[in-house]
């Protein structure tokens, strides 16, 4: 009998006003400093887990695509697949990438990233139509890379060159998807 | 405020106003202001005090395991030949790895202390007693549990002491009668350490061990609100009722200090002295000296004792019967005292047995420091590792992909692939003639079947193809002769 009316004072109702106060109020002071702390503790995690997004990245690769008079009487677009080696997290490896080597409208040589503009479909070389044609799409390119139909926002994207000791080298880049105008990726 | 007269007499409660706002509109729905209430309104006998904090404490050392274990999973690879060099990226090469990876070490050493001071003041507070049997079994199942979590954790950095050590910790079940030999196969999944070894402990680390963790970790916490806290083991059950405080406000401050101590302690230690990594595994290295972490090293001591048919007195009988009475004892150890010092056959024994782990864990270090030759390789151990550590990292190297495949080299097989793709061929049989669900692949087909035959069922298929959905195509010969050297070069 006794027991429990002493027990009685300790439940939340019965509290008085002030005591009911004071417990809020350290319940507010718990909950911000541990709020803080919270967030002070979470930094090292925020940073390990970006970490591929805050380091430098690696400049981007060149790769061979032959010798140059390989390409000189070119009259249709040609695929190859060309080889970089890079930095993948802990490997190092050697990633396989298409690309297409054409002529652009002023009549030299250029090379085009097969990622598709829209949303990074390979695109492919149709010979019976003369014309690229994404594979997702069904966005087409004139065979210089120009857009011609279908959602993709631009024209293909060409690919720095250059010539070395006769042999043609394409350095290989990534562009952002789904806009106008041309970004190379970092 | 309360002596204001517009303040309601304390001892009629003011009419509640209607419950208004998202509070009450979350409270309606989900009840949390009396799950919260069920939380913090806990009553503990004889009031909040500091000798409480360590389970809380275990708690929050838990939380912040599983927490950093997963931003480890983000690197690491549990595979013998990758894990080593993901550990030396994460640590080496990405930013604050080394520090994440000490505080999960360190984390897992703190959780042991903290484990034997719980274990040491339920016992001495014989906080055991009493229905509260249940607890602390599930208790020394958490205690087992934890331990496992720190055998298996320790080798999946693959280094050369986490190896060495690991190859002697699975080698003692060799010792267990009848099935101890293929316990051991079973656990590395094959009479050596290997790949297969990594995959298992990094499956029991982070699956199957954690997930019985959660299970008696949530018993534990239900069985010790169903008993409610034992309080202190002397003092009047009446006066100790009558001073009781509820959890919240002050045992839980107490509990948050202990929180506090140990972000400062781990953050001290991951930032000051980082746990290092060593040199990969080398299982040719016959020199290694393997030392178990120093929780497992008064176990390690305890074994060097034992040999010949004896040995399985000392490796399973002993531990077991210890073992075995450590868990049964609320069932047999039935008194309703409470206090430590009344007690004398229990507080005895078990100061006993703590004070015998730690003098064989001290022994085992004195042992080695005096030793020449092993405190000599042991320094040399401790060097290669600082060495490793100074080193740049190095990433695993791919071995390039063969040299570009021919079809870049010759224009014909170049216009074939544009007519394989153009005819639709690869709509059935893959990029690259691999083949699909819908039609064989036609890498190798070139050896296979000679030039003239192959044209003839590309123009004519078979029964069997044209079944297969195979349709003629009736190509002009110099397109055919580019198709065929196409599909010649593919292998």
């Amino acid at each position: 009998m006794n027991a429990s009316a002493e027990q009685e004072p300790l439940s939340a109702e019965t509290l008085s006003p002030a005591e009911r106060a004071r417990r809020r109020l350290i319940g507010w002071m718990l909950g911000v400093s541990a709020s803080v702390l919270g967030v002070l503790m979470a930094i090292p995690l925020v940073r390990v887990a970006l970490y591929p997004l805050l380091a430098q990245a690696a400049a981007n690769p060149w790769a061979d695509l032959g010798p140059e008079d390989d390409f000189r009487s070119l009259t249709t677009p040609v695929r190859r697949v060309i080889q970089i080696r890079k930095l993948d997290g802990w490997r190092q490896i050697t990633a396989e990438r298409v690309v297409y080597v054409t002529k652009g409208a002023d009549g030299k040589l250029e090379v085009l990233t097969a990622v598709c503009p829209h949303l990074g479909c390979e695109v492919q070389w149709n010979p019976d139509l003369g014309q690229f044609k994404c594979p997702c799409h069904g966005g087409t390119f004139a065979p210089d890379g120009r857009h011609l139909s279908g959602p993709p926002p631009r024209g293909m994207d060409p690919l720095p060159l250059s010539v070395e000791n006769g042999r043609l080298r394409v350095q290989y880049e990534y562009f952002r998807n789904l806009v106008p105008t041309r970004e190379v990726m970092s | 405020m309360s002596d204001s007269p517009m303040a309601a007499p304390p001892n009629s409660s003011p009419p509640r106003p209607p419950a208004s706002g998202l509070g009450a509109w979350l409270d309606q729905r989900t009840g949390w202001k009396q799950l919260l209430h069920e939380f913090l309104d806990e009553r503990i006998p004889g009031g909040a005090r500091w000798s409480y904090v360590f389970g809380s404490g275990l708690l929050f050392i838990l939380l912040s395991q599983v927490v950093t274990g997963i931003f480890l999973a983000l690197y690491y690879v549990p595979s013998a030949d990758h894990a080593h060099t993901t550990v030396a990226y994460l640590v080496k090469v990405v930013t604050d790895g080394a520090f994440l990876r000490s505080l999960h070490a360190y984390g897992a050493s703190i959780m042991v202390i903290l484990l034997v001071i719980h274990m040491t003041q339920t016992f001495l507070f014989g906080s055991y007693k009493a229905g509260r049997e249940l607890l602390w079994v599930a208790g020394c199942v958490l205690f087992a549990l934890v331990l496992g979590m720190a055998f298996t954790g320790y080798l999946l950095p693959w280094d050369e002491r986490s190896y060495f050590a690991t190859a002697v910790g699975t080698n003692i079940l060799s010792e267990v009668p009848l099935v101890g030999q293929w316990l051991k196969l079973v656990l590395r999944g094959g009479p050596d350490m290997g790949t297969l070894t990594v995959s298992r402990f990094f499956v029991a680390h982070v699956f199957l061990i954690p997930a019985a963790l959660l299970l008696f970790v949530g018993l534990h916490l239900f069985l010790f609100r169903k008993a409610g806290p034992a309080g202190p083991p002397s003092g009047d059950a009446a006066e100790l009722r009558r001073r009781a405080q509820t959890f919240y406000p002050r045992q839980l401050l107490m509990d948050a200090v202990m929180a506090l101590l140990l972000i400062v302690i781990l953050a001290a230690l991951a930032h000051f002295r980082p746990v290092s990594l060593g040199p990969e595994a080398n299982p040719a290295d016959t020199q290694f000296i393997p030392r178990p972490d120093w929780y497992y090293r008064p176990v390690f001591q305890w074994l060097k004792y034992w040999e010949g048919p004896l040995s399985v007195v000392g490796i399973l009988v002993i531990p077991g019967v210890l073992g075995g009475l450590l868990v049964l004892l609320p069932f047999y150890d039935r008194r309703a005292e409470r206090r430590p010092g009344k007690r004398p056959v229990a507080t005895g024994l078990f100061s006993v047995v703590l004070a015998g782990l730690v003098a064989l864990g001290a022994i085992s270090y004195y042992a080695d420091y005096h030793d020449p030759a092993i405190a000599a390789q042991l320094r040399r151990q401790d060097e290669a590792e600082r060495r490793f550590m100074e080193q740049p990292f190095e990433p695993e190297a791919q071995a390039p992909a063969a040299a570009p495949a021919a079809e870049a080299a010759n224009p014909l097989v170049e216009q074939g692939r544009q007519i394989f793709t153009a005819q639709g061929c690869v709509a059935c049989h893959g990029e690259g003639g691999a083949g699909t669900a819908l039609a064989v692949k036609l890498t190798g087909i070139g050896q296979k079947l000679p030039p003239d035959e192959l044209a003839r069922l590309i123009r004519h298929p078979n029964a069997r193809m044209t079944a297969g959905g195979m349709p003629p195509f009736p190509l002009a010969d110099d397109q055919m002769k580019a198709l065929i050297a196409y599909l010649d070069s593919l292998h």
